[in-house]
């Protein structure tokens, strides 16, 4: 009802304001993560309006379940906002081929593209026409708690395969500690562990290809491999009590009060595990991460990563302003504010020297370094298909399936797409 | 009477209207019915054709609707196992409601619907759920069942056992679920038996009393036959509003664990809405439309007498 309401204001407010205003910039966003994340959002749009005498710049805000399901209506509607937040992927995809999106090539120079890493710049492009402007990248590491970690007489660095995490979680277990937080009420936190599996066996062609149908699709022995891996660990019963009745933010705090030793999530972790852990504070100093490991004999790197791209998609009719908005949004000094505030990694080839976060410096320079970057593959493979791969592995782990029958049931959806 | 009605000439249809028009009725008729009609149709008629019409074709929301795929929806419904699971857990849902809420309801109305302060103020606490919105009842409840920070959590804490986590067990979950729902509705029906009891005559309990009766039989041979509309309205209020449970799971398990506790109507919005499956979604709302009609009808002609009458 709530997210209903909020929808309902939120398409109330578009069509006033797009009455009321002609040269505006409506922004349609998700409600970030962190409290700064708005307030961000918010000055950026103030210091354009001051840049720019005339032009208002309005951000609403909604969560992303209500956003991802009402976008469609709004997108072909006359109340559409300019420009709106997009994990890319197949969603973005489905978009472009509706024609609710604006081709915004031309607007874009070669000098302009090269503010932005080529792979953001390919993440907002769809047969070969740019839709859309990349802000920020997500990468999932293997986060974890040093103190528990030395407790359990573990050291982390040294785990460099799937097999050496499974050794690992078994003793961390044997020292009474839990091996994994997991937020599995929301699934797709069991699915970043498929996804990444699946990611190392198969490598990103591999996904690539399955995603197109090639090789048997989904039915592929790679992704079986992955599913069996992820039952392997599944079998440790490695994760907290309750863990399917536990959402990834209060999952995000209980590794934040020490509740376990590893945590699997993106950078977003580090501002997560502290707010919304109960003392406040969450892990400090003790927090540090490591690459997900390698899975023997499998096709992807081990310095591949693993994540997000995200930016803002033009629609159609949008003006001029909005482009010229999106520019300033991402210019070199908001994209490094963006990285100092640590609400995201900046996706500006030059902004990563706003951030302070040793952890986060390293990943961004990982993820700079990094051979592939394969996009989550909920994010990838579009709405269904997306669901259908977080349903399967939530279902690996509490053994309701088995590797095959997963496997089967996204290769299912995927031909039904 | 009968023979009168029997008797009486019927007219055609122009010499209907013309009857109409002088008794004063057709201006009121065209005045008043049009409105209602076209809103009638164009809210409720229309998105129902709509509805049934996009169930044929494959839509993810975007673009045209040109993809169609006649009845590939419905078979693909028909042969999925958590679609079989919601239509189970709402046959489990009318059950409880039926078997648990009722008899719970009609109870404690018997017990408090006489006029006094002491039943006045259990009215009030029983009837507190109901007016709660179903979203803010499934937090508070998530949070009584949380095993970590909420109260069931601190109970194991105090009697020093293990916390049990009942919205992560498949076995358990969907039975808090039906706590819940039978919590918030319970006091809905105990109003209506209340006003229900409160019209009983009191010189029947009277005569009762004066015949000997004693307490139970005046509730199964006075009170019970007397409030037996009230008893159906409910039933049926009860049956139709178990099909249609939703705000109440998503934010207790969002379908889960394992897909294992959707109702139809969370089925709908999780496959077919979330999911951007909108002819799809467009064939469950088509069954749940049959469903419910089916329901209304049978109970109707099982329950009611002629025209409609409890």
């Amino acid at each position: 009802m709530k997210s209903f309401c909020l929808g309902a204001a939120t398409v109330l407010g578009l069509t006033l304001a797009g009455s009321a205003l002609v040269d505006d910039v409506r922004m349609l966003a998700i409600e970030p993560n962190v409290p700064e994340g708005r307030q961000y959002y918010l000055d950026v749009a103030k210091a354009y309006e001051a840049e720019n005498p005339g032009t208002k710049v309005q951000f609403d805000f909604l969560d992303d379940t209500s956003f991802k399901s009402k976008l469609p209506t709004l997108l072909q509607s006359s109340a559409r906002p300019d420009a709106f937040f997009t994990w890319t992927g197949g969603v973005f995809y489905e978009q472009a081929k509706a024609g609710v999106l604006k081709d915004i090539s031309t607007d874009f120079t070669d000098a302009d593209r090269k503010n932005y890493s080529p792979s953001g710049i390919q993440s907002m492009s769809h047969d070969g026409k740019l839709y859309g402007v990349p802000m920020y990248a997500a990468s999932v590491v293997l986060w974890y708690n040093k103190a528990l970690v030395e407790k359990a007489g573990i050291d982390p660095k040294a785990i460099k395969n799937w097999e050496g995490l499974l050794a690992a979680s078994k003793k961390i277990q044997g020292a009474g500690i839990v091996p994994i937080v997991m937020g599995g009420k929301d699934k797709w936190p069991i699915a970043l562990f498929y996804g990444q599996l699946a990611a190392r066996i198969a490598g990103t062609d591999g996904v690539a290809a399955a995603d197109k149908g090639e090789n048997e699709g989904f039915n592929n022995p790679a992704f079986i491999q992955a599913g069996d891996a992820l039952k392997q660990l599944a079998d440790l019963k490695p994760f907290q009590p309750g863990y399917m009745d536990t959402t990834q933010p209060k999952a995000a705090g209980l590794f934040g009060d020490g509740k376990g030793a590893f945590y699997l999530a993106g950078n977003f972790l580090v501002g997560a595990q502290a707010q919304n852990s109960a003392s406040g504070k969450g892990l400090g100093d003790d927090l540090d991460f490591i690459t997900f490991p390698a899975v023997d004999g499998g096709k992807g790197e081990h310095a591949d990563t693993f994540g997000g791209v995200n930016g803002w998609l033009v629609t159609k009719d949008a003006g001029q302003s909005t482009v010229k908005f999106l520019k300033f949004l991402t210019n070199n000094k908001n994209q490094t504010e963006g990285g100092r505030l640590k609400i995201w990694l900046p996706i500006g080839t030059n902004a990563q020297s706003g951030i302070a976060d040793p952890r986060l410096r390293r990943i961004a320079e990982d993820l700079s370094k990094a051979p592939h970057h394969q996009l989550y593959l909920d994010q990838m493979l579009g709405a269904s298909v997306g669901a259908a791969l977080n349903d399967a592995a939530a279902q690996i782990v509490t053994g309701d399936i088995s590797p095959e029958e997963a496997a089967a049931l996204v290769e299912e959806a995927r031909e039904m797409r | 009477m009968t023979t009168m009605i029997g008797s009486r000439p019927t007219l055609s249809p122009a010499a209907r209207i013309a009857r109409m028009h002088r008794q004063g009725k057709l201006t009121a008729l065209l005045l008043f019915l049009p409105p209602a009609l076209v809103l009638f149709t164009l809210f409720v008629i229309w998105p129902i054709f709509n509805a049934a019409n996009l169930s044929f074709f494959k839509w993810s929301g975007y673009g045209a609707i040109d993809n169609f795929v006649g009845t590939q929806n419905y078979q693909r419904l028909a042969n999925h196992s958590v679609f079989h699971q919601s239509l189970w857990n709402s046959v489990k849902l009318i059950l409880a409601s039926l078997f648990i809420q009722i008899p719970l309801a009609l109870t404690l109305a018997l017990l408090i619907y006489k006029k006094t302060s002491a039943n006045t103020a259990f009215r009030l606490i029983f009837f507190a759920p109901y007016i709660l919105a179903e979203i803010a009842s499934g937090v508070i409840w998530s949070f009584i069942f949380d095993g970590d920070f909420g109260v069931s959590g601190q109970i194991a804490a105090a009697l020093g056992i293990d916390p049990f986590y009942i919205l992560a067990d498949r076995q358990f979950a969907f039975l808090a679920i039906i706590t819940v729902v039978v919590w918030k509705y319970f006091g809905y029906h105990m109003m209506i038996f209340i006003a229900a009891l409160q019209a009983v005559p009191d010189d029947l309990l009277e005569a009762a009393d004066i015949d000997g009766a004693s307490r139970l039989q005046k509730v199964f041979y006075v009170k019970l036959p007397l409030i037996m509309h009230a008893i159906k309205l409910s039933a049926f209020f009860a049956i139709v509003g178990a099909l249609q449970v939703f705000d109440i799971i998503i934010p207790l398990t969002n379908g889960g664990p394992s897909n294992s506790t959707h109702s139809i109507v969370s089925y709908l919005y999780t496959y077919g809405l979330a999911q951007l499956n909108v002819g799809y979604g467009a064939a469950v709302g088509v069954v749940l439309f049959i469903l419910c009609m089916v329901t209304a009808f049978s109970y109707k002609r099982l329950a009611m007498g002629k025209g409609g009458a409890l």
